[in-house]
This record gives C-alpha cells, sequence and structure tokens, in this order.
C-alpha cells in the first residue's frame, strides 16, 4: 500500500457513493479552479473575486444551507463538510481557504437565529458568491475571554450606537456585512449581544493585517466602529443572548478545522514519502533509513488516531449527540497531528523544504494559525476539563 | 434519439501506480478511482448534444462490480438521464466489454453509441472497434468532432497526418480524443438528484453472454528508474556518446 494522500485515509463506511462523486468533482474543481493559482494567490496576498461565484457554481459555498436562500441541504450530512474540508487542504494554501470558505463562520449566526428578513437578504447573494460576510468576535484587547469584550452597541432610539473595534479578522477587507459580538449589556457573557453590521455604515473603516507569518492570500483586518449607526432589526438572536449564539457556533468551525488540519498532515505525509523514496543518502534511499521509516510510521500513526476521532465526533453530530469537550479536544488532537507531521516532513525534505513553493513549507507556517484560532489548544483543554465537570 | 455512454471506472489520472511485490498486477489497495476522462469526455459530449436538443436520451452504461455505481452515478450527475450496470466480477477484457455493450444496444436501440477512445487503465483502445465489428455499425474513432447530420453524424477524426471527416449512417459508434471536449465539473445538486435517477442493473446472462478470458498477464512491472544524467564536455563527446553508448544514432 502506499501512502498518498488519498491511500492513508482509512477506510470510512459512511461514505457512500453520492460523497465519493461529490469528492471527484471537487477536486476536479480544485485542481482546475486553484491548485495552479494557489501559490501565486499566496504571493500576492490576493483572492481574484470571480472565484467566489465559479466556488458557488459547483455547490462548495452552499453546501450544507438551505435551498430556499440558494444551498444543498437536502441528503447533506456530516461527511460531505469532512469531505471538502479534506479536499480543500489538498493545495495548502490556507489563506484561500479561509478567506474563500469565511461565509461558514459568518454566515451561520444570521441563518440560525437571525430575522427572516435577515436570511432573506445577506443568504443568496453570500451564498451565490456576489456578496462576503465575516465574523467579528475577537478585539485588540482580547480574543479567548470572549465573555469580557469591549465593544459597545448602546440604544438610542430604534437604533444601537456601536463603538469599538475587531481585531484578526479573516475577510474582513472584502466583508460586506460582518455578524459581530458587541455589548449591549453589563459585564459577562450576559451582556453580549451579536449584530449584524453592514460595512457600508457610516463610521465603520477598516486596514489590512497583510503581514503575517502563513495565510497570506487572506484579508485578515481591523474593524474599526466610530458611532455606527446599526438598526436594532440587525440583532441576530436576541439582545444579551448572544453569547449562546457564538459557543454553537464554534462546534460547526472546529470540527471544520479539524477536518483541514488532519488532512494537512496528510499532505505532509505524501510529500514525505515521495522524497524519502526518491532521495538518497549514504547509499540507499532516504526511506531505507530506520530513523526516517520510524518519523514517517509516527507521522501515519497520529494522522491515523486523529481520523478515528474525527469520524467518531461525526458520528455523534449525525446520531444528534455532540459533545463540546470531544470536539474541543479534537481540535488540539488535530493541530498537534499538524504540527508533528509539519515538523517531520520538513526535515525530510531538508534544505528543499525551506524553501518557498512548496506544500509542506507553506503548512509549516500555518500550523500556528490553527492551533490559536477558533479556541486556542489551552483554552480547548480548558473548555473540555469544564465539559468534564472535573 | 437515445445516445448511449460507456463509462469505466479506472484509477484516477493523479495517482502514481505502483506494482504489486509479486509482479501479479498494480496495488489497487485503497487507491481513488474515477471515472475514465475519454469517458466523461463521451458523457459530455452526449449531454450536450441533449442539450442541443438534438438527443431526447442519454443513457450511460458501466460494466464492473458494484463499486461502478459511483461511476454511473457520476455520469447521471453529469447530464444522463438514467444508468445501466451490467455486473461482472474481476477483470474483463476489451472482446467482453464489447460483447456485453453489444448486448445493451440490442436491449437499448440508441441510435449513437458514445465512448471513450481508451481507457487510461489498460490503454487498450480495442473496445470501439471491436463493438463496430461485433453490430455491423459504423464506427468514427478518435473523435475532435461530432455533428449530427439528419441521419447521418459527421465525425472529424484525429490521425496522423491532420484531421480527417467521415460521414456515418446512424446508428453509429464514437469514440472519442482528448479534444473533442472540455467536461464540465458535476454541482453537488445535481449530484444530490442524479440519485433519484433509475439505475438498473443487469447480468451478463441476461445479455446472453458468458464472460471469458482469452488473454493471461505474465508480469506486471515498474519502468526501469531513470539514471542520473552527466555534463557533456563537448559536442563530440555528445555525438560519441549517443553513438557509442546510448546507441540512438548511428
Ligand atoms: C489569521 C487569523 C485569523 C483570525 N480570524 C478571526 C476571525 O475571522 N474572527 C474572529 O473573531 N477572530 C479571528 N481570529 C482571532 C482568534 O480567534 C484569536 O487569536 C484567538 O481566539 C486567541 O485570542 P488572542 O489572540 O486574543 O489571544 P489571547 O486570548 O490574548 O491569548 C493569548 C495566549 O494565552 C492563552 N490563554 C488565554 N487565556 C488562557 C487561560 N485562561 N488559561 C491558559 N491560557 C490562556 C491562549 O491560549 C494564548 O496562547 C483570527 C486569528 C488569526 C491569527
Amino acid at each position: 500500500m502506499s501512502l498518498d494522500f488519498d491511500s492513508a485515509r482509512l477506510p470510512n463506511p459512511n461514505f457512500n457513493e453520492e460523497h465519493e462523486a461529490w469528492r471527484t468533482q471537487l477536486r476536479r474543481f480544485i485542481d482546475t479552479e486553484i491548485m495552479p493559482y494557489a501559490e501565486e494567490w499566496d504571493e500576492a496576498g490576493e483572492i481574484p473575486m470571480e472565484l467566489w461565484p465559479k466556488a458557488a457554481e459547483v455547490g462548495l459555498l452552499g453546501l450544507g444551507y438551505p435551498e430556499e436562500y440558494g444551498g444543498v441541504q437536502e441528503g447533506i450530512d456530516s461527511w460531505y463538510g469532512w469531505i471538502t474540508n479534506e479536499e480543500l487542504a489538498r493545495h495548502s494554501v490556507g489563506g484561500v481557504n479561509a478567506s474563500l470558505m469565511v461565509h461558514g463562520i459568518g454566515l451561520p449566526p444570521v441563518i440560525n437565529w437571525g430575522p427572516d428578513w435577515m436570511k432573506q437578504e445577506i443568504a443568496p447573494p453570500v451564498l451565490r458568491g456576489e456578496k462576503h460576510i465575516s465574523l467579528g468576535i475577537t478585539e485588540p484587547g482580547g480574543g479567548s475571554d470572549v465573555a469580557q469584550l469591549k465593544t459597545t452597541a448602546v440604544r438610542d432610539g430604534d437604533h444601537f450606537i456601536v463603538n469599538g473595534s475587531k481585531t484578526y479578522i479573516t475577510g474582513g477587507m472584502r466583508a460586506n456585512w460582518v455578524s459581530t459580538a458587541v455589548r449591549t449589556g453589563g459585564e459577562g457573557a450576559g451582556g453580549v449581544s451579536m449584530l449584524l453590521i453592514p460595512t457600508d455604515a457610516e463610521g465603520f473603516s477598516r486596514t489590512p493585517l497583510d503581514r503575517k507569518q502563513g495565510w497570506w492570500a487572506s484579508d485578515t483586518a481591523t474593524l474599526y466602529f466610530d458611532n455606527v449607526r446599526v438598526p436594532v432589526e440587525n440583532l441576530i438572536g436576541e439582545e444579551n443572548k448572544g453569547f449562546l449564539v457564538i459557543m454553537t457556533n464554534f462546534n460547526g468551525e472546529r470540527m471544520a478545522m479539524a477536518a483541514g488540519m488532519e488532512a494537512l498532515g496528510r499532505v505532509c505525509l505524501e510529500e514525505a514519502v515521495e522524497w524519502a523514496r526518491d532521495r538518497n543518502t549514504f547509499g540507499k534511499r532516504l526511506a531505507d533509513h530506520q530513523v526516517i521509516r520510524h518519523k514517517i510510521a509516527m507521522m501515519k500513526q497520529k494522522l491515523n488516531a486523529t481520523q478515528a476521532y474525527i469520524r467518531c465526533c461525526y458520528e455523534a453530530i449525525e446520531a444528534g449527540s455532540p459533545d463540546p469537550g470531544d470536539i474541543a479536544l479534537l481540535k488540539v488532537q488535530a493541530s498537534e497531528t499538524m504540527e508533528f507531521c509539519a515538523r517531520e516532513a520538513m526535515q525530510i525534505l531538508g534544505g528543499i523544504g525551506y524553501m518557498r513553493g512548496s506544500r509542506v513549507e507553506r503548512i509549516y507556517r500555518e500550523v500556528r494559525v490553527n492551533a490559536i484560532g477558533g479556541g486556542s489548544e489551552e483554552i480547548m483543554r480548558d473548555l473540555a476539563a469544564r465539559q468534564y465537570k472535573l | 434519439m437515445k445516445v448511449l455512454v460507456a463509462v469505466k471506472r479506472v484509477v484516477d489520472y493523479n495517482v502514481k501506480v505502483r506494482a504489486k511485490a509479486d509482479g501479479s498486477d498494480v496495488d489497487l489497495n485503497n487507491v481513488k478511482m474515477a471515472i475514465n476522462p475519454f469517458c466523461e469526455i463521451a458523457v459530455e459530449e452526449a449531454v450536450r448534444l441533449k442539450e442541443a436538443g438534438t438527443a431526447t436520451e442519454v443513457v450511460a452504461v458501466s460494466i464492473g462490480d458494484k463499486a461502478c455505481q459511483e461511476q454511473i452515478r457520476t455520469a447521471l450527475a453529469l447530464g444522463a438521464d438514467r444508468g445501466i450496470q451490467v455486473e461482472t466480477e474481476g477483470a474483463v477484457e476489451p472482446l467482453v466489454v464489447a460483447k456485453l455493450l453489444k448486448g445493451v444496444i440490442e436491449k437499448e436501440q440508441p441510435q449513437l453509441v458514445i465512448l471513450g477512445k481508451q481507457s487510461i487503465d489498460g490503454d487498450n483502445n480495442q473496445t470501439g472497434q471491436m463493438l463496430g465489428a461485433l453490430t455491423n455499425m459504423a464506427q468514427g474513432t478518435f473523435a475532435s468532432e461530432v455533428a449530427i447530420d439528419g441521419d447521418k453524424v459527421n465525425v472529424t477524426r484525429e490521425v496522423d497526418g491532420g484531421l480527417q471527416t467521415v460521414s456515418l449512417n446512424l446508428p453509429a459508434i464514437v469514440t472519442t480524443d482528448l479534444r473533442l471536449n472540455e467536461p464540465r465539473y458535476a454541482s453537488l445538486p445535481n449530484i444530490m438528484k442524479a440519485k433519484k435517477k433509475p439505475l438498473d442493473v443487469h447480468t451478463p446472462a441476461d445479455l446472453g453472454v458468458e464472460p471469458k478470458a482469452h488473454l493471461t498477464t505474465l508480469k506486471v512491472e515498474p519502468p526501469a528508474e531513470r539514471q542520473a544524467g552527466i555534463m557533456v564536455e563537448s559536442v563530440e563527446q555528445l555525438v560519441d556518446k549517443l553513438k557509442n553508448e546510448a546507441k540512438v544514432i548511428s
């Protein structure tokens, strides 16, 4: 058995013909429309706008969203999500996925908690790839401790007046709307609301955060709100109940990230194996040195464990009983696996691995954003310990 | 006009296949499979004929074990109307495939049959031609253009010297070359809709065919590995090496 991206995937009896058909078609789409340009976009720090409508056309943007807004939901289960995140990892330019799929964190609050007018106005153009929506939680003052956020929304008649700032916001430069966490009430989690803020509102401004370790292709931004007037009807969910909206959003984001991270680790394995079979040192293939063989075996071992754990969590989701603690720890399992695989693959590649232009080099630079964003490793363990009522 | 397209399940073109250690076959364990690229072109051409109003129904047929239903579903997602699987076990040779397809043609009575010129696994390039001989239908192989003209089909063929156009009486058999068209992607909504399209399963016995093996594979081995190159000092040395070492010029 070889150890390429597909062969290194454990069999999963949950996958049926339609799942495989989706994998095949999505792979063709990515191989044609993204793969050849991904590195160029990463270096340029930008993705062409045309990519969104193309991704909408093939069904990538609409996956899992209700048909009435232009999505595909009937018959869609978790396995489609896993396949999608796996396939997106293959080109290994994390910034492309972060920005292209950012509606995956920005839109669910609207769909799951927003009033009807909001869903009808926002969801269709986002799912057609014509408009963009981001999620604004993190602030310059802190990200992990969401309950302490400082951006305020003060009621003034039928409007809120928003003041404050959000930072590290993926897709923030291009967003037409931001699902934003604001303080409408008193201290702590009970004073937080979610508010849909249009970026053409007066008093809104943004600056790019374009010098990053990785995710270069993604338009990360800092957002500023200076007396921005937002209609009260833009509340997502009830006033002062925003914390619940934020927390329910995280499970989906963490599963998607875990699936992507495991697949990125698998790309590292594939690249390392190919190199180890090809490269000769001291009169034999790298793959024949025991030290290298063990590195590869350990990569596969950790990938196997992560895959099995992902499957377990998706099965729980499909059964309607996901455990947020298990999902939080899965995210840690996945980022540690990705980190290990990126490290070992780069060691096996040697000098060439350090040169820009290879998938392993990019993945290596994008380990930390996965280990920090969407809930850091420390916060995930903390959350799990609380869930397990330690 | 009814169009029949044949699709085959093969190793995905991106996979670097490896020979099994015992030399019996290539290793297919856990390898990504896909629809043969030439078959995908065949499906696309049939679907375009339907979109143009020339074809009324597109039927996709595949021969193989249950797994090949995946490729039939892909064809349905690309726009075919219904599927037929002829259930076989193990490898089937081009002649057997041609006989089984002949059986399907007799049942379905299509006006046009489109196949890939070859499949990228065995690279035999035989099935279309054998099918033409068995059915006595006209054949246009290596098509880069297919135009229906009343009860004829004009097929532009990619031949060694350039292009050749043949006019065939329908019903006819066409095999596709790479430049015939660029297949679309099946979108997720179409994949989901394809689930509801009918897919019938036949056995070879239903078609009056008994699959037989006429070929034995003696050995499967990887191509020789490329040797490291050297830098030559002069043109004379290059010519000398080409003549006396590589023996490619005399
Ligand atoms: C490229 C990129 C894109 C991002 N995109 C978005 C986005 O689209 N939307 C958005 O809202 N946010 C986004 N983020 C922000 C991300 O979610 C935060 O960076 C993350 O939540 C951590 O917050 P922080 O950076 O403020 O670190 P802090 O919360 O200040 O934490 C700093 C360190 O201390 C640790 N720590 C904190 N509290 C504890 C504790 N109680 N016990 C032990 N250790 C602790 C953390 O784990 C971390 O290691 C993005 C970040 C990056 C880098």
